[in-house]
């Protein structure tokens, strides 16, 4: 087995061997070993599209809106790197669709970092495939195969609001069954037991 | 009274790093103290009579284990060599992760011996390998099997039986991944594992030698003596692989020469130093002073800063003894800055590292923050303008921003990979071949690219959308705010200039292991030793921390 470190490094000296610089290459190989590290193929994604990198004429999302379609097929890194740069302002929009891009997993990496970033879960639809992304610490999701895939026709983000999963009726309940763990007091044992005294207007 | 933490801009020259001296703080010296009370032994010894074999020792303690398995294996004379071409060495070695089964054993029996080529698994934490020094272990098993203690004046030239040539940890070959033990209380220094398995296998080096004189003649054999064990400490040659780690590790290299500058700060800050404190660091000085007379070396780079280092510990001597006042307060502020107005870097160093040794409460707690989850400062901080960063470059950098790049012995040299080997190289970039392929250590030269980049661009501006056409220069942006954070984590020199000394960049890491006598084989890689003068083993219960000085 490799072991992630040398996923990193490795993934890291192939990316500039490739033709990107120093740094995008460092971001790269942090995000592979981000991907095998929560079970997803990010080596394998990698190497099939490194096989067709410089054959093909890939573009870059350059402004992120909310709606982005290119000629052909957009670089899962370059637009990954600028989703990354542009988190704070495309977090505003409500949002995301991104058509055709290529070798769609390896931009996903880069959303579960922007997660984290923004403090927001983000949930992606990728044609049948569900991903939620929960500030880099998870990827929940529906793509379990290990397939490599080539690409997406259709990428939908939507960064969801910071709130709960639950009810406030669930939270009561609850709440109230944690209760159960407290002593119940009297004006008589709050006098002997509260450290602070029972009035502060003194 | 406040002192200041030393200036960055002026400590983080390469020629003052290059000055380090080991020190309380050192790993080899953290490491023996967090181990002291860990149960020691040797569960296998499985040698023939020449020496070859297997063996397997362990430190435990609450149901943790470490192992050593060690491959001791023949190899011809020819075969041996210090150099990294290597392919073969006497003895190889792998720390495990608890007690190995015999399938274990068997595994990395077929992989250890292999070291670059071989494959680990996340149950083993470090691999090393190593040749004996075979004058001097020739010698010994001689004196030994003769009954008679080997010559002390032909140990004390040398310093070991054996030498390392390479400690790898942290993933490398498929060995366990630092997150998968960052979190044990036992390993919360750095590098504690790697000083594990140099420590143990000093202890095999010891029963390999006295197992090879007894069998050479079982009548009239005897054991090495246990003070002269002690005074053997384990070899180690290091080449450039150590340089680019320093670099590539920059909020690391803060904290560590954070702790040292913490130290330093608090020390001289003490009001009323006691008269015991004072002496506990005049003893230490003076008893080190055998370490630096019996320092060997061809080197006459280093036979120069050793010659200096004597003279200036004269003086040092001399005016402790003759205007020291130790009646008035703040003594160790008065003696560093003696020091600083009449001494040289190495001997500047080599006292500010003695000023610890009283004082456990003020170096203790700062151990424990030497080590640095790096990843958490890994992203760039996209939001914030271009008026940060160049005010960062500015405050930071301004050192660095003097270096005129134009100017070619200030390009003179590369950092590259050889393909061969995969190892660290250095090469003029007038002369040799793949400096197309150079790695990204040329700190100084980007940043002020970078510097150059962010001249015209608006002050508002965000460096999100300056990387968007500036990506080539990601790499040192991203160092360049967390350099802001983490004052000590840039070298504040050129890496690539004709004048550039590697080894400097090599020592400062090896001070910090705890290594001492420093022997440059040349520019480019030296011969160190460790943990010499240590306790064995069998001593760790109770032991005299300040060792280092009686070797």
């Amino acid at each position: 087995m490799r072991s992630f470190s040398e996923i990193e490094v490795t993934t890291k000296k192939a990316s500039k061997a490739i033709g990107f610089s120093w740094g995008i290459s460092e971001e790269v190989g942090k995000n592979i070993r981000l991907l095998e590290m929560f079970g997803l193929p990010g080596l394998k994604n990698l190497n099939q599209y490194y096989k067709i990198y410089k054959i093909s004429n890939f573009e870059n999302i350059d402004e992120i809106s909310t709606s982005n379609t290119p000629r052909t097929f957009y670089c899962p890194i370059l637009s990954g790197i600028n989703f990354f740069d542009q988190s704070s302002s495309i977090s505003k929009f409500n949002e995301i669709e991104i058509n055709k891009i290529a070798f769609p997993l390896i931009f996903l990496s880069f959303v579960s970092r922007t997660s984290e970033i923004i403090g927001k879960r983000i949930f992606l639809k990728m044609d049948d495939k569900e991903f939620l992304f929960n500030f880099n610490e998870s990827i929940y999701s529906n793509y379990l195969t290990g397939d490599v895939l080539e690409k997406s026709d259709k990428i939908n983000l939507k960064f969801l609001d910071n709130k709960n999963s639950f009810t406030e009726d669930d939270w009561s309940e609850i709440y109230n069954l944690s209760l159960k763990t407290y002593v119940d007091e009297s004006d008589k044992s709050r006098e002997r037991t509260a450290g602070a005294g029972l009035t502060d207007n003194d | 009274m406040e002192i200041r933490l030393r200036d960055p801009k002026f400590l983080m020259k390469l020629s003052k790093l290059g000055s380090f001296h080991q020190s309380k703080l050192s790993f080899l010296r953290s490491f023996l103290s967090e181990f002291k009370d860990w149960k020691y032994s040797r569960d296998l010894f499985q040698l023939n009579d020449k020496g070859h074999g297997r063996a397997v020792y362990s430190f435990t303690k609450d149901k943790k284990t470490y192992s050593l398995i060690c491959f001791a294996n023949e190899i011809k004379d020819d075969e041996r060599s210090d150099r990294v071409i290597a392919t073969k060495w006497d003895a190889a070695f792998t720390l495990f992760d608890g007690i190995p089964s015999k399938e274990d054993i068997d595994r990395l029996n077929n992989n250890v011996p292999k070291q670059e080529v071989g494959r680990l698994s996340y149950k083993e934490l470090t691999l090393s390998r190593a040749n004996k020094s075979v004058r001097v272990f020739d010698h010994v098993v001689d004196s030994l099997s003769n009954g008679e203690q080997p010559n002390k004046e032909i140990l004390s030239k040398v310093g070991y039986l054996y030498r390392t040539t390479a400690v790898y940890g942290s993933g490398k070959f498929g060995l366990a991944d630092r997150f998968r033990i960052k979190n044990r209380e036992e390993i919360r220094g750095p590098f504690r594992l790697e000083m594990m398995l140099v420590y143990l296998v000093r202890q095999f080096t010891f029963d390999q030698v006295n197992h090879i004189a007894k069998n050479k003649n079982p009548k009239l054999a005897v054991e090495l003596d246990p003070a002269i064990s002690r005074n053997l400490g384990i070899g180690n040659s290091t080449g450039l692989g150590m340089a680019p780690f320093i670099v590539n590790h920059p909020t690391l290299l803060n904290n560590w020469i954070h702790a040292r500058e913490t130290a330093l700060k608090q020390i001289r800050e003490i009001e009323r130093v006691s008269k015991n404190e004072i002496d506990i660091f005049y003893n230490c000085l003076i008893k080190s002073l055998k370490n630096i007379t019996s320092w060997n070396t061809d080197s006459e780079f280093q036979k120069e800063k050793i010659k200096n280092l004597i003279e200036d510990l004269k003086k040092f001597i001399k005016f402790m003894k003759e205007d020291f006042k130790f009646e008035n307060s703040y003594q160790f502020n008065q003696i560093y800055n003696w020091s600083d107005e009449n001494l040289n870097d190495e001997c500047i160093e080599y006292i500010v590292s003695m000023m610890m040794e009283p004082y456990d409460d003020i170096v203790n707690p700062l151990i424990t923050q030497m080590s640095s989850d790096e990843e958490q400062y890994f992203n760039i901080p996209v939001d914030r303008t271009i008026e940060d960063l160049r005010n960062i470059l500015e405050n930071r950098y301004s050192e660095i921003l003097k270096i005129d790049f134009l100017k070619d012995e200030n390009n003179q040299n590369f950092w590259f990979i050889s393909k061969n080997k995969e190892e660290p190289r250095i090469g003029d970039r007038y002369i040799d071949e793949g400096s197309d392929l150079e790695q990204p250590l040329a700190i100084a030269r980007d940043i002020n690219k970078l510097y150059e980049a962010v001249f015209t661009k608006k002050n508002s501006s965000k460096i999100g959308k300056f990387l968007k056409d500036n990506n080539h220069l990601r790499h040192v942006v991203r160092r360049a705010f967390i350099a802001e954070k983490f004052p000590y984590s840039e070298i504040q020199d050129n890496t690539i200039g004709s004048k550039l000394v590697p080894i400097d960049m090599l020592r400062l890491k090896l001070s910090f292991f705890g290594a001492i006598k420093f022997d440059p084989r040349s520019d480019k890689w030296l011969r160190i030793c460790m943990f010499q003068g240590a306790p064995l083993p069998s001593e760790l219960g109770n032991f005299d921390d300040k060792w280092i000085y009686k070797s």
